[in-house]
């Protein structure tokens, strides 16, 4: 006899008053080719997709905006401020960014140290603040500090995103206590963003019970950038439906999965 | 005259506004988003902007990024 296995029940996640299907958000920056992008999207199953602002290229305008390969209808377009370094620069990119048009939601970077390209919390705290108070919907990259997270959220962010590790670098998460913490503590949802490297570091960043994960150079710089979008789709689903089917306990000893009554003389 | 478009100095016709400077450099106003003099000029407001001597203009769009 062969049974259907029941879904877990899962809430929508809801950000700023949007419900989206997919908890699985990600990148459109380095891909091998437009093609290849607009097949990894697609396979990973995400709505929301990032997007970057910057100069239009004056010589070559026809195939460079990143609009000519995604549908906005499709998609929900979340531009980020990525590449600014102080609250001005970022205000500036996110207000140009709800110009263009789609929505009024920003995923807000101040960038601290260039080699890390780890936040810099206090510009990052000053321009939520006003985009906040501009009417913008704000999802705050940050780094996994509690207090940090804390005050993006009394400043009126619609999302906080805490890092795994550094953008880019795909050493999966390595906080997991201060990721789980934040969770726990914050109302508004949290969603990790950069750091992670494959899919099971998407698994086990959702068994933490975060809201989501954004993710791009795992996917866009893998060999095979669809197939490794596919493995993440799954790995995030995995991953939420473990954190809500509730893992055993740990125990430093072994416990026997057989009955240790009925053995032979 | 001269202006400054997207960081380079570019020689364009005089007297022209914003809506056909994009015309003359081809580019859709629905595909860009105009700052001129570090103010952002609405797509309705394009042609109501008449570009001076020396006029800073960033035209930007949504490219890849994560």
């Amino acid at each position: 006899m062969t049974t259907a296995v029941e879904t877990i029940r899962d809430e929508p996640l809801t950000i700023g008053g949007r419900t989206f299907h997919s908890r699985l958000m990600v990148g459109t920056g380095k891909y091998p080719d437009m093609d290849t992008m607009v097949r990894a999207i697609e396979a990973s199953g995400a709505e929301v997709v990032t997007v970057a602002v910057r100069r239009v290229n004056l010589d070559r305008t026809k195939e460079s905006s990143v609009l000519h390969f995604l549908d906005p209808k499709h998609h929900f377009l979340l531009a980020n401020t990525a590449g600014c370094y102080t609250a001005a620069d970022a205000m500036r990119y996110a207000r140009l960014a709800r110009e263009a048009g789609f929505n009024d939601f920003v995923k807000l970077e101040v960038i601290g140290d260039e080699e890390t390209l780890l936040p810099d919390v206090q510009g990052l705290l000053e321009a939520a603040k006003v985009l906040v108070q501009e009417g913008f919907k704000v999802l705050a990259y940050t780094n996994e500090d509690l207090v940090t997270a804390l005050r993006l959220e009394d400043a009126g962010c619609a999302a906080v995103m805490p890092l795994a590790s550094p953008i880019g670098s795909g050493l999966g998460l390595l906080n997991p206590f201060s990721v789980r913490t934040i969770k726990r503590r914050l109302h508004v949802p949290v969603i990790v963003d950069a750091g992670v490297g494959t899919a099971s570091d998407a698994c086990v960043t959702m068994e933490q019970g975060v809201d989501g994960i954004l993710m791009n150079t795992a996917i866009a710089a893998a060999q095979d950038p669809v197939a490794m979008a596919q493995a993440m789709r799954l790995a995030t689903a995995a991953g939420r439906t473990a954190y809500l089917a509730g893992r055993m306990p740990r125990r430093e000893v072994a416990m026997p999965s057989s009955p240790t009554k009925g053995m032979l003389d | 005259m001269d202006v400054v478009i997207n960081g380079e100095r570019k020689q364009i016709t005089s007297g022209v506004t914003l809506l056909e400077l994009l015309r003359e450099l081809e580019l859709d106003p629905r595909a860009v988003v105009v700052e001129h003099n570090r103010r952002i000029v609405r797509r309705a407001g394009l042609r109501d902007v008449t570009v001076a001597e020396g006029d800073a203009i960033e035209l930007v769009h949504f490219v890849g990024g994560g």
